[in-house]
């Protein structure tokens, strides 16, 4: 579990710091798999018989497949928009 | 947490990961940052593989290393215009590591002071045929709903990255 907090940290560290769309899509990518690994392990040790961690890892898994899709889909959208990823560059909502 | 799983593939195969992990973010070549989440999902794989999660191992390997990688990679691939453009200048500020360590101090706080209900554990552990069966027994309402969440992402995304004939 210290394991995955650390991995979900540094995950966390590259999304907030990252300028790239895609980077920070992989960061988001990472943080799932920390929170899998983290369910996987409790379900291991606390309901071994019942697997309530696995199933909830496996749904997380299913969004999380969704999420990098529609979030890449989204980055591709705006590269032929505004022909970057940058993210300090898409400044349009700002006042 | 009770002391069962294998203490050396553990420790392998956690380096592996936060390593992976580490260089993700420092490395200055989006591609080359590709390939080291890839490591990082192959990485937990092994250690869903060392927690008797077998299924769980192999979707990981199929989703992440086969689907989510690829995927990352045409992306990358797509969104660049000239080979220069790989490489980035490492984005790091000392606001957002001050934010990632605090919640790290919390999240390890918690952790330390989490004792988990001691339960013997099984001789055996169940498998993929156990797993199945439950699936599609007890949980097989959220299962219908992830086809259908999948399929929503699958055409919002297409709808999303279309052609410009619209």
């Amino acid at each position: 579990m210290a394991l995955a907090a650390l991995l979900f940290c540094i995950g966390l560290f590259g999304a907030l710091t990252k300028k790239s769309a895609v980077l920070v899509l992989m960061s988001l990518e990472l943080m799932t798999n920390a929170v899998n690994l983290n369910l996987v392990a409790i379900s291991r040790f606390v309901t071994p018989a019942s697997m309530a961690g696995q199933f909830a890892a496996s749904f997380v898994i299913v969004v999380a497949a969704a999420e990098i899709g529609l979030g890449l889909a989204l980055v591709l959208a705006l590269y032929k928009l505004r022909r970057t990823v940058e993210l300090d560059r898409i400044d349009r909502l700002r006042g | 947490m009770p002391e069962s799983v294998a203490v050396v593939p553990f420790v392998v195969l956690a380096v592996a990961a936060v390593g992976g992990a580490v260089m993700m973010v420092l490395v200055r070549n989006v591609v080359h940052a590709a390939f080291w989440l890839l490591e990082v999902m192959m990485a937990v794989a092994g250690l869903f593989m060392l927690l008797s999660a077998g299924f769980l191992a192999l979707i990981q390997v199929m989703v992440y290393a086969g689907a989510v990688s690829v995927l990352v990679l045409f992306t990358v691939m797509l969104t660049l215009r000239r080979r220069e453009d790989a490489q980035r200048p490492l984005d790091l500020s000392w606001s957002a590591g001050i934010i990632a360590l605090g919640v790290f101090g919390a999240v390890a706080a918690a952790v330390a002071s989490f004792v988990p209900p001691v339960v013997s554990a099984p001789a055996t552990t169940p498998g993929v045929a156990e797993f199945g069966a439950l699936l599609f027994t007890q949980r097989a309402l959220p299962f219908e709903i992830a086809s259908v969440v999948l399929l929503i992402a699958l055409v919002g995304a297409v709808w999303w990255a279309g052609g410009d004939d619209r």
